[in-house]
């Protein structure tokens, strides 16, 4: 029945409004748990969620080596044309045999949007997104990056 | 005992005395124009800091915290920017109607002062129709905001003026039939026999079931009158910007920004006045010992304290429900509030005419 229906909509109405006041309302008397962070007074105690992204990095490690194969699958995955990968070719020593390798990892950090979808794309798992932020600088070449350190090869056994 | 209207008896004698009566006559509507626009200016400092405070707890916020102890001073600071930024007049619009419309808004909220009584004996004009007066004077406000969108020369503001108006416009209906219940109880219109009615306890408790559906409309009604959210259609995203005030700058902006959290305190003050008894304190029936021991606490601050109370509550809406749109709005108004409150009403006539509230 329509006024049957009427009746109901309204009181529906009425919890559910009140459902949300409670729910703000024990916000408003529990005001312990406060979530911002007063960023630029406790820079040394700062805690970044686990998930925070602030830049796209490339992992390595102590003996300089990276996992990343220069497949340019980070570099088709990016919707922002952010990442340029440029390959050269390794010669094997002992084989004699030519290798695509990477030669340098661009980085537009200007142009990034912190998606993640470079990493989620990389096979080799080769490049993470750090937890850096303040990024500005005086001159926007400073934030062209790149990623491979001066000196770094592949990671022996990755393919 | 120390009151508010010692103060404003004393003050009227010493003028009195001084002068002849003619001249006191004007010193005293001087003063209180000063009073009026001293509490203005408390009002604006007061409610906006509130605001943000209650904004930022619900949030689990710290809001301001950085200009004076936890903050207190941030609206100060605002205001003293707001002073020295630039007032412009953008080309082409109509600069009368711009530079006036601020101030027609801030002058319905000085007219709506007078007959509020913010203390036993302390009001400034007790008229016989009190409550008419009101509902008639709020309704020029919304002259100011299509005055503002229009003379703007924006299309923008225009159409953000156009919802506004079609809003206040709207809910005036239903916030004037709840007003109307208390009247039907009371039999009167005059502010102070609304509140001396209620001498015997408020007409919340006293009207019970259709006192609180009329005050629950009535919170509903002027949380939209006053175009705050969740009603704050003329303030959209992306379309509307800030609605009919898009153009203003500086202090015509802050007029504006001032009459709303003006107009807040007024309808709260209303909302006080008929529905939770004005500055008469808590009183239950025939209890003598416990209504005598609720005298000793001041009358301002029970008018007060109530009146905060249900700007609290308004705000506590703001920062729980999401803005409705347009459409959602007008349903709200058309199919449910004013059908409601107009069988509310007959309720309270019915109950009335039979004495059945207490
Ligand atoms: S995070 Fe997104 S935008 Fe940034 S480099 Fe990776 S794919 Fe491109
Ligand atoms: S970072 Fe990963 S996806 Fe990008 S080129 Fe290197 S291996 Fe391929």
């Amino acid at each position: 029945m329509f006024l049957k229906q009427y009746i109901k909509d309204v009181w529906g109405a009425m919890k559910s409004l009140a459902t949300g006041m409670k729910r703000t309302g024990y916000y408003f008397t529990h005001h312990k748990e406060i979530i911002t962070e007063q960023y630029p007074d406790n820079r040394d105690t700062l805690v970044l969620p686990e998930r925070f992204k602030g830049e796209v990095v490339m992992i390595h490690d102590e003996n300089n080596e990276h996992a990343c194969t220069g497949c340019t699958a980070c570099e088709l995955a990016c919707p922002n044309a952010t990442i340029k990968i440029i390959t050269k070719f390794d010669v094997d020593a002992e084989t004699g045999k030519k290798k695509k390798a990477i030669d340098t990892f661009v980085y537009h950090l200007e142009l990034c949007t912190m998606c993640n979808l470079c990493v989620e794309a990389c096979p080799t798992g080769a490049i993470k997104m750090a937890q850096t932020f303040e990024h500005s600088v005086f001159d926007r070449s400073q934030l062209t990056k790149t990623l491979n350190k001066p000196g770094s090869k592949i990671r022996e056994g990755v393919e | 005992m120390w009151s508010l209207s010692n103060i404003a008896t004393s003050i009227d004698q010493w003028l009195n005395e001084t002068f002849n009566p003619t001249l006191a006559l004007i010193l005293e509507m001087l003063i209180a124009g000063v009073a009026v626009i001293g509490l203005f200016a408390m009002l604006g400092l007061i409610l906006v800091i509130m605001e943000r405070k209650v904004s930022a707890w619900i949030q689990i916020r710290l809001g301001p915290n950085r200009v004076g102890p936890k903050g207190m001073f941030q609206s100060l600071a605002d205001t003293v920017k707001l002073l020295v930024k630039e007032g412009m007049t953008p080309g082409g619009s109509d600069k009368l109607l711009f530079n006036v419309a601020p101030f027609v808004a801030m002058i319905v909220a000085m007219l709506l002062m007078a007959p509020i009584a913010f203390a036993k004996d302390f009001q400034l004009w007790d008229l016989n129709i009190g409550v008419l007066y009101i509902s008639a004077v709020s309704s020029i406000s919304v002259i100011s905001i299509l005055m503002a969108g229009w003379a703007s020369n924006n299309k923008y503001s225009l159409l953000g003026a156009m919802r506004s108006g079609a809003q206040i416009v709207s809910y005036e209906l239903s916030a004037g039939l709840a007003v109307l219940a208390i009247v039907v109880l009371t039999g009167s219109l005059r502010v102070s026999d609304i509140i001396n009615s209620q001498a015997d306890g408020w007409w919340i408790f006293k009207g019970h079931i259709p006192a609180i559906i009329s005050f629950v409309i009535f919170i509903i009604a002027v949380t939209a009158e006053t175009n705050r959210a969740p009603f704050d259609m003329a303030e959209a995203e992306s379309e509307l910007t800030a609605g009919f005030h898009t153009e203003y700058s500086g202090m015509k902006f802050a007029l504006f920004f001032l009459a709303e959290y003006v107009n807040v305190f007024i309808v709260c003050a209303l909302g006080a006045t008929l529905f939770l008894g004005g500055w008469m304190p808590f009183h239950i029936g025939t209890w003598e010992a416990f209504n005598h021991v609720m005298d000793y606490i001041p009358s301002s601050i029970w008018f007060f304290g109530k009146t905060f109370f249900l700007i609290f509550l308004i705000m506590w809406f703001r920062w729980t429900f999401p803005r409705l749109r347009i459409d959602q709005l007008l349903n709200l108004e058309w199919k449910y509030l004013l059908p409601i409150s107009m069988f509310n009403l007959l309720l309270v006539t019915l109950i009335a005419i039979l004495g059945w509230h207490f």
